[in-house]
C-alpha cells in the first residue's frame, strides 16, 4: 500500500497536470506544469534515484519551465487569456481520457505487475555514471551531437532575416 | 519499499491520459506542447519504477537520456511556436493549416 508521501505526491502531481491544462492564463498553467514537473521529481526521490530527480529538477525545472514562460511572455496578452476550444470537443476529449485511463488501469491491475515488490538495495548511482561512459558512450557523444544541433538550429528558426540590427556606433 | 509498482503504473496511466485529452481538445500550440511535456514525463516515471523494481540501472540511465532529448525537442517545439506566432500573430494551430514559408 502506497504510504502518505507518496499520496500527496500523487495528488500534487495530477492535480497540477489538470491545472497546467485547465487554468484561464498561459503564465499561471506553466507555472502549474512546473509543479507537474517538480511532483515528479519528488516520485523519483521516493524510488530511490536521486541522482535522476536532480537532474529533472535541474534540466526541466529548472530550464525548461523558464523556456516556457519566457516563450509565453512574447506572446501577445489577450493571447495568454483566451481558451480556444470547442464545447463538443472537450467532452469528447474527457469522454476519450476516461476510456484510456479506465481501459489501461483495468488492464494493468488485472496483470501480474501487482504481485511485483522488491527487498533489494537501489540501484547504486556510480553504477550509472559507469554505465554512461563504459557501454552507453557513443549514445552520450551522439546525445551531445543532438543537443548541439537542436540549439543550432532553434536559433536558426527563430532568426528574423527582415530586421537589420546592427548597432554599432558609427 | 512501502510503494508497490502498480502505484507508479497507476500515477502515470493518468498523466498520460491528461495529456491525450489536452493533445486532442486544446488548439493553442503553447498547451499542445505542456500535453506533450506531461506525456514525456509519464514515460519518465514508468522508465524509473520499472528500473527501480527490476532492480536494474537501465532504467535510470534511459531516463536519463529522455530528459536530455526532450530538453532539444522543447528547445526545436518552442522555436516553432516564434515562427509561427511571427507568421500568423496568433496561437491557435486552426491558424497554421497553411504552413508554408
Amino acid at each position: 500500500m502506497a504510504d502518505a508521501a507518496f499520496l500527496a505526491l500523487a495528488v500534487i502531481t495530477i492535480g497540477s497536470a489538470i491545472a497546467a491544462l485547465e487554468m484561464r492564463s498561459l503564465i499561471y498553467g506553466s507555472i502549474a506544469l512546473m509543479g507537474t514537473l517538480g511532483g515528479i521529481a519528488g516520485f523519483f526521490f521516493l524510488l530511490d534515484a536521486p541522482f535522476v530527480a536532480l537532474f529533472q529538477l535541474a534540466v526541466y525545472v529548472g530550464s525548461i519551465a523558464v523556456l516556457i514562460l519566457f516563450t509565453v511572455m512574447l506572446v501577445k496578452r489577450e493571447l495568454i487569456f483566451k481558451k480556444i476550444e470547442d464545447r463538443k470537443r472537450k467532452f469528447a476529449g474527457i469522454g476519450l481520457m476516461l476510456i484510456v485511463m479506465v481501459s489501461l488501469g483495468a488492464v494493468f491491475l488485472d496483470s501480474g505487475i501487482k504481485t511485483i515488490t522488491t527487498d533489494e538495495p537501489a540501484v547504486n548511482f556510480r553504477d550509472i555514471g559507469t554505465d554512461f561512459v563504459t557501454y552507453y558512450w557513443p549514445a552520450l557523444i551522439l546525445m551531445g551531437l543532438i543537443l548541439a544541433g537542436s540549439v543550432t538550429g532553434a536559433l536558426v528558426l527563430a532568426r528574423r532575416e527582415d530586421v537589420e540590427n546592427d548597432q554599432r556606433v558609427s | 519499499m512501502t510503494n508497490e509498482l502498480v502505484d507508479f503504473t497507476l500515477v502515470s496511466i493518468a498523466l498520460l491520459a491528461i495529456g491525450i485529452y489536452g493533445l486532442a481538445v486544446k488548439r493553442n500550440f503553447i498547451r499542445m506542447l505542456f500535453a506533450v511535456e506531461i506525456i514525456i514525463n509519464a514515460a519518465n516515471l514508468n522508465l524509473v519504477a520499472f528500473g527501480r523494481f527490476l532492480p536494474h540501472a537501465g532504467g535510470q540511465t534511459m531516463a536519463l537520456f529522455s530528459i536530455a532529448i526532450a530538453a532539444a525537442e522543447v528547445a526545436v517545439g518552442l522555436s516553432l511556436i516564434i515562427v509561427a506566432y511571427r507568421m500568423y500573430q496568433n496561437v491557435d494551430i486552426a491558424d497554421f493549416r497553411s504552413l508554408k514559408g
